[in-house]
């Protein structure tokens, strides 16, 4: 008789059943389960019960959506990854490494040398869901992604630590007009970058090579970005014919110390489960208590509305606004008394203009002869392409187009909250000008797409999911941090047998928790405002609005065209007009639009550049950093600290002498002490050789041996440079260890942070390489002559014990001459910056943060994007001693930290002055440094510009946030 | 600078004020505060748990500070909230260490959010030993050091007899009670002694070694985890989503450092700070002094564990001290530094080489002395079976139960193929 057993995995997204008699696989399904985990398995359980005579089997669970239900229905469960461990090394004993992604998890297990097994953390960038996101971004399936990637010509850097980043690359990419082909081919490479250096660490990938999971089994594409990068061959690289089964298959045989019970057995003590297993204690308050609330809440809102008229009655003066957003474009044509006469809102596709060239004709074609445009006016992600292709009047940034539109609802509106498919925008208005800006970043992700995305992965347009949130009884509380968590707190709730109403419900509510606590920061509804306006498509959904008014215990006004109001606000801005340039019908039927990709060959940074050229001859470049690659000379040239700096730091080039050579990475707290380096290792007679500024291959040079995905941009770049140094040929590397900083005297104390101060431990662990060199890292004293030469002479004597201790402390001497010298010219450059913008009338903008931020590859070009828009830039180190000690409410214990209070104060103290701080992405002291800043500058009535930086290369967000600032600045004055 | 107008704690305020603690270990922190209620202080330890902590936590601080501080301050503000206490009546206290870690900053975001609740006047009291604020009305005698010292060493007694029993015991529960019975009484016994002679808490810590030794248990081969990591997670149950509970149920058997390891870390960094960059020459005698006391004492212990016979003892903290020095270098001191490090090598030495490695999502020092260092430890010792598992107010448990259980299911093959092997050698033999 047949001895069954049964290994059932459920995963994020799908179930996996096989039946398997001894070795052999008698049957297997594999099915997507829309989160009803429960019912869905017990359906393909009584499927299979229908198509195999089973008199009693073994029964074994894995996957991570099904910890919970075997542990209530009392059957045996073994962790996935562990299955397919068990099941790769009894089928496929030669493999060295096993790749495995899943729906929201990534997997690698190492066979060699012991069994390593490794699952992705709790950042969960770079797996199926991640695909999906990127999928739906494109407008295509996963399928016609994945076919489109095969034809690509080139990468683009993309980041895939997460979708808000991963977009903000995107995004602009496809307003540009790259190919989706290459975007597609892309995002795959952007996946294996992040299971690379989120899973493979630092261990070498070596021997047979197998793939399972979904995507790896679907997607050609992306198994050839693998393919490359790990440089395998038809020979060493696995795809088995049960990647999908491989951990129902483990848990089969598992299963075969399970318990022999009858099929049906099993089937009831699954359906028993969902009664013993603990409803969820966690819930919030229903949305509405009575069906009166209900009626009162939608008479309310109906009454904040723009009249529509019939477009092909009216006669006489129209004016355009489009909002060509991230996601999507809108369009609005509006009367003289500001009706709407058209509008239109819909995803662009991909391709901005396309979609505008036939609404355009479409219009020209309603208004016929009766109804002329006088002016017109774009604003959004695709401004500046909309504005070159059809000649549009005036392009403004979003967040006045947005204010504009409040204000005709709100006279007064003191704040205004929008919240769009993907991005969360919220702006205060103080004295009738935008006071403060605030924008959604990475791990402040959810917005209108995701619950979106629960919509269709539960099976319900986002129109029914959102009235069944409106009828829920107890939401369930999914907290607010990043978008996958969500997901797996909604894999949980469901597990403990929530409802679609509740989740849905659940899901409006954690939007709008993250977009008052982590974007807008607030910690009472009052710090909000009086009058607020709350639009962006994500509010027609009344869940969410209502989610909204609940949280702040406060009505507020949602306009009926609450995902137009960028198109609504460029329109009424386009009032001024009176005659348009924008393109006539005539011109429109010789429109032609095409684009090629380019790589600036201006500067070390490369640029992708985009050249669209138009039918009339005229041409648009963007994806540039600077104007150089635009054929067309700087207006200006504006003194920048930072280039300053970086030109600086170039010149310390290694002199010809007679000792060895030094290589010290140009990276973290080397942007501070080169000088102070360079000139001791010189004095002493060695070569120093410092490694060239960053670029991205940088980073992928380094990228295999990054322990911690988590660190921040700066530290993970420091591996490249490591590697490029022993690269050329540098055998005696020095990154010292520096637990304290230089001690300015600014503050509590004088550390580092801990990633800048022992870093070095961390590359000597895990950069296989430095082993055959003399990585030297001595903790040094930095602060006095005396100090810094007894802390470094065992270090020097080793290189050369010839030396004596007379030669190393007169070095010492200079060096920190050499190194005060830096910091007086330095000074002394920031001074005449200032005076320059000064005497030229020019805006003032401290590009404030950490030394190593001036670096090309970690602030990409923004202190070159805030020149070309009209500032003077300065750097935090060449200004603050020209304002006091700044007293903080925290203590103040960093020595770089202390410099961007001074600089704060500074800004607050000069009119033409403000303060724009980078901040990179994983910093931990950052997330109390920028409150103070923020602090500092807001108790004064400034702006507080925050920028948070990671792998992300493209400025259009950052370009936003700056013409924001700057449009914002010029209202006030 | 940091503004230094904070409110102190006055003399005026001892008299009559709640001082609320965090908790973080309930063990120790329930001797310790018996012992400053006989001293005067009407101290209450926060015992409240729920995920409205963590959101409480979420609202008054910046949501990317590490987890920690966020349930610290949610715990504060969400028992300030509650209405239990009167404010005019109500202190929060915290320690402080000064460190180069965010961590050090854990008072003034305290301060920050109860600025933001308009409850600024509340006293928040610095304990620290590195004079980093002054509170008239709390004042640590000497004496109440001392007596401190020892139930930090009876916790980690308690705590470390506890996980030694509780997987094995025939009747469940029974460690536990027994723990309770005896932090109650030596809470009782250090608050009201007049002076603590050594040789009656020698003879306590004889009667607890017997004590535990007394239960019943059946001695099966159970997997050893050991669990280490950012301090506040590693030991808070609220932070760590019931660890040492959820590894029991799985059969394993929890090794938890003690926090008296802590304390010597911080002594040694001082030693070293001195020996490395010349600071504090005046108060390194002291320093040195103190580790050898605390170092003494903590051998004391172990000895008496030792012979007594049926647990495990400590390894020396003098070879903590060393043990990792060719992967990391004693001078990394913020955060966890070294020690991290060190306890995952000493525990996988000694034999439980199944580790959790604890930390707040995005947790600095823990990049380098963690998760940083689990190459070279593993180069060091092939077989050890580390987890990291990152804590945070969004990550779900299920997430973190599954990677648990990865760890898991390995350290169970693993010790199933040594007794394989165990069992082929002795076939050999017979």
């Amino acid at each position: 008789m047949a001895h069954y057993t049964l290994g059932i995995d459920i995963g994020s997204t799908t179930t996996k059943l096989v039946l398997m008699d001894g070795d052999s696989i008698v049957y297997r399904k594999y099915q997507r389960h829309l989160s009803r985990v429960r019912i869905a398995t017990l359906e393909m359980l009584k499927e299979m019960q229908q198509q195999v005579q089973i008199d009693s089997l073994s029964v074994t669970i894995s996957g991570s959506a099904g910890m919970g239900m075997a542990q209530a229905a009392g059957i045996d469960f073994i962790q996935e990854v562990y299955a397919t461990s068990e099941v790769v090394s009894k089928l496929a004993p030669d493999t060295g490494v096993v790749i495995e992604l899943g729906g929201e998890d990534a997997k690698v297990i190492f066979f060699n040398g012991g069994i390593d097994e490794r699952m992705n953390g709790t950042c969960a960038g770079g797996t199926g869901a991640f695909i999906d996101q990127m999928a739906v971004l494109l407008d295509m399936s996963v399928d016609q992604m994945d076919k489109a990637s095969l034809n690509a010509t080139q990468i683009y850097p993309i980041a895939s630590r997460c979708g808000v980043f991963a977009k903000t690359d995107i995004q602009p990419l496809l307003n540009q007009g790259a190919s989706k082909a290459d975007i597609s081919a892309s995002i795959f490479q952007a996946v294996v970058n992040q299971t690379i250096t989120g899973l493979v660490q630092g261990r070498k990938i070596e021997g047979k090579v197998m793939f399972l999971g979904g995507p790896l089994f679907y997607c050609q594409g992306l198994r050839k970005r693998f393919y490359e990068t790990l440089k395998l061959t038809e020979k060493t690289a696995v795809f088995p014919e049960y990647a999908l089964y491989s951990v129902a298959m483990g848990a089969a045989m598992y299963a075969r110390k399970s318990q022999q019970l009858s099929l049906d057995e099993y089937i009831s003590r699954i359906e028993n489960s969902a009664k013993t297993e603990t409803v969820a204690s966690d819930r919030l308050k229903p949305l509405f208590e009575h069906d009166g609330d209900y009626m009162d809440f939608i008479h309310r809102h109906d009454k904040a509305n723009v009249p529509h008229i019939d477009i092909n009655e009216y006669r006489g003066n129209a004016w355009l606004g489009v909002d060509c957003g991230s996601t999507t474009t809108k369009l609005v044509l509006i009367s003289e008394n500001k009706h709407i006469l058209y509008s239109y809102y819909s995803s662009n596709k991909g391709n901005p203009v396309v979609v505008l060239l036939e609404q355009l004709k479409e219009i020209y074609n309603l208004c016929g002869d009766r109804i002329k445009i006088c002016g017109s006016a774009v604003t959004g992600y695709g401004e500046e392409l909309v504005k070159h292709a059809f000649h549009v009047d005036e392009g403004l940034v979003e967040t006045i187009a947005h204010y504009t539109a409040a204000k005709h609802f709100q006279p007064d509106v003191d704040f205004i909250l929008d919240i769009g498919g993907q991005d969360i925008k919220c702006f205060r208005i103080k004295n009738g000008a935008i006071d403060s800006i605030m924008l959604n970043e990475a791990c402040s992700s959810g917005c209108g797409s995701f619950i979106e995305t629960f919509a269709k992965a539960m099976g319900y347009n986002i129109a029914d999911f959102a009235a069944l949130g409106l009828k829920a009884n107890a939401p369930v509380n999914l907290g607010s941090r990043c978008t996958v968590f969500m997901n797996s707190s909604v894999k949980q709730s469901q597990k403990e047998g929530a409802s679609v109403e509740d989740i849905s419900a659940g899901l409006s509510v954690s939007v709008v928790k993250n977009a008052i606590y982590k974007v807008i920061r607030a910690t009472s509804p009052d710090e909000l405002g009086k009058k607020i306006v709350v639009q962006g498509g994500t509010f027609y959904n009344n869940a969410v609005l209502r989610a909204f008014e609940k949280e702040i215990g406060a009505d507020v006004i949602r306009p009926s065209i609450a995902g137009l109001m960028g198109a609504y606000g460029a329109a009424l801005h386009a009032m001024k007009f009176k005659e348009s340039s924008i393109l006539k019908p005539r011109e429109l039927i010789h429109f032609s639009h095409t684009s090629q990709t380019i790589r600036c060959k201006g500067c070390t940074n490369q640029c992708h550049l985009t050249i669209n050229r138009f039918g009339d001859g005229k041409r648009f470049i963007s994806g540039n950093q600077c104007e150089k690659g635009l054929g067309e000379q700087a207006a200006e040239n504006l003194p920048n600290l930072h280039a300053w700096k970086r030109d600086y730091l170039e010149n310390l080039v290694p002199k010809q002498d007679f000792r060895t050579k030094i290589g010290i990475p140009m990276a973290l707290s080397t942007f501070e002490l080169a000088p102070l380096w360079y000139t001791l290792f010189s004095e002493l007679g060695f070569s120093v050789h410092f490694s060239k500024l960053s670029n991205r291959a940088t980073y992928e040079r380094g990228q295999f041996t990054i322990p911690s995905d988590t660190a921040c941009y700066p530290a993970k770049i420091m591996h490249g440079h490591i590697l490029q140094l022993i690269d050329d040929g540098i055998t005696n590397i020095f990154y010292p260890g520096t637990t304290y900083n230089i001690n300015e005297n600014a503050g509590d104390n004088h550390y580092n942070c801990p990633v800048v101060a022992y870093y070095s431990e961390l590359l000597r662990g895990n950069i296989e390489e430095l082993k055959q060199v003399n990585f030297m890292y001595p903790y040094l004293d930095i602060n006095s002559e005396k100090a810094l030469a007894r802390t470094i002479t065992p270090c020097i004597s080793r290189l050369d014990s010839s030396i004596s201790k007379h030669q190393i402390s007169q070095a010492v001497k200079k060096a920190f001459a050499a190194y005060e010298q830096y910091k007086a010219e330095l000074r002394k450059e920031g001074e005449r910056a200032i005076e320059y913008a000064r005497s030229n009338g020019k805006r003032i903008m401290i590009l404030a943060g950490r030394p190593y931020h001036i670096d090309p590859e970690i602030g990409h070009g923004i202190d070159k994007l805030a020149t070309s828009l009209g500032f003077v830039v300065v750097s935090e180190d060449s200004m603050c001693h020209l304002a006091p000690v700044q007293y903080v409410n925290v203590l103040d214990q960093w020595t770089f930290h202390a410099r961007l209070y001074r600089s704060a104060r500074y800004a607050v103290e000069h009119d033409d002055t403000e303060l724009v701080q980078l901040v990179s992405f994983g910093c931990g002291v950052d997330a109390i440094t920028t409150d103070e800043v923020r602090s500092i500058l807001e108790n004064n009535n400034k702006y507080y510009t925050q920028i948070k930086i990671d792998e992300i290369t493209n400025l259009g967000a950052v370009k936003i946030r700056l013409r924001s600032l700057l449009g914002a600045l010029d209202e006030r004055r | 600078m940091q503004d230094k107008s904070y409110v102190p704690f006055t003399e005026e305020m001892k008299k009559d004020y709640t001082i609320l603690v965090p908790n973080m270990l309930p063990v120790h922190f329930k001797m310790l505060i018996s012992l400053f209620r006989t001293h005067g202080y009407n101290v209450e330890l926060l015992e409240t748990k729920g995920p409205n902590i963590a959101e409480t936590g979420l609202k008054y601080t910046h949501n990317d500070t590490c987890y920690p501080a966020i349930l610290v301050v949610g715990q504060m503000m969400d028992a300030l909230l509650s209405g239990k206490y009167d404010l005019d009546k109500t202190a929060l206290i915290m320690v402080q260490t000064g460190g180069g870690c965010r961590a050090s900053n854990y008072i003034s975001l305290i301060r920050k959010a109860l600025k933001k609740a308009n409850l600024a006047h509340v006293p928040v009291i610095s304990l620290n030993f590195s004079g980093l604020e002054n509170h008239p009305g709390f004042k640590l005698s000497p004496q109440m050091l001392y007596s401190m010292i020892y139930a930090v060493l009876y916790g980690d007694l308690i705590m470390s007899l506890v996980n030694q029993v509780r997987p094995y015991e025939i009747n469940k529960g029974s460690a536990e009670t027994l723990a309770d019975r005896w932090t109650e009484k030596l809470g009782f016994e250090l608050a009201t002694a007049k002076h603590i002679r050594y040789s009656d808490v020698k003879a306590n810590y004889r009667r607890i070694i017997a004590d535990f030794a007394a239960i019943p248990m059946v001695k099966t081969t159970k997997v050893k985890v050991g669990v280490v990591g950012e301090i506040f997670v590693k030991y808070s149950p609220l932070a760590n989503n019931d660890l040492e509970r959820f590894l029991i149920k799985e059969g394993a058997e929890p090794v938890v450092p003690g926090l008296v390891d802590f304390c010597l870390y911080v002594v040694y960094n001082n030693i070293i700070d001195y020996r490395l960059y010349g600071k504090g020459k005046k108060t390194y005698p002291v320093w040195k002094f103190a580790y050898w006391l605390l170092n003494k004492k903590r051998n004391d212990i172990s000895e008496l564990i030792d012979e007594e016979g049926t647990f495990e003892g400590w390894t020396s903290f003098d070879k903590v001290t060393t043990i990792a020095n060719d992967v990391i270098s004693n001078a990394v001191k913020m955060g966890e530094g070294w020690l991290l490090t060190s306890e995952m090598l000493e525990l996988a030495d000694s034999g439980c080489k199944n580790i959790v490695c604890t930390q707040p999502f995005g947790c600095l020092p823990n990049h380098i002395c963690g998760k940083g260092m689990m190459k070279p430890l593993k180069e060091l010792n092939p077989e050890i079976n580390i987890v990291a598992i990152d804590y945070d107010a969004g990550a779900s448990r299920v997430n973190q139960e599954n990677r648990l259980k990865l760890m898991l299911a390995s350290a169970k093959r693993n010790l199933e193929q040594k007794e394989t092997s165990a069992d082929s050698k002795n076939t050999v033999t017979v």
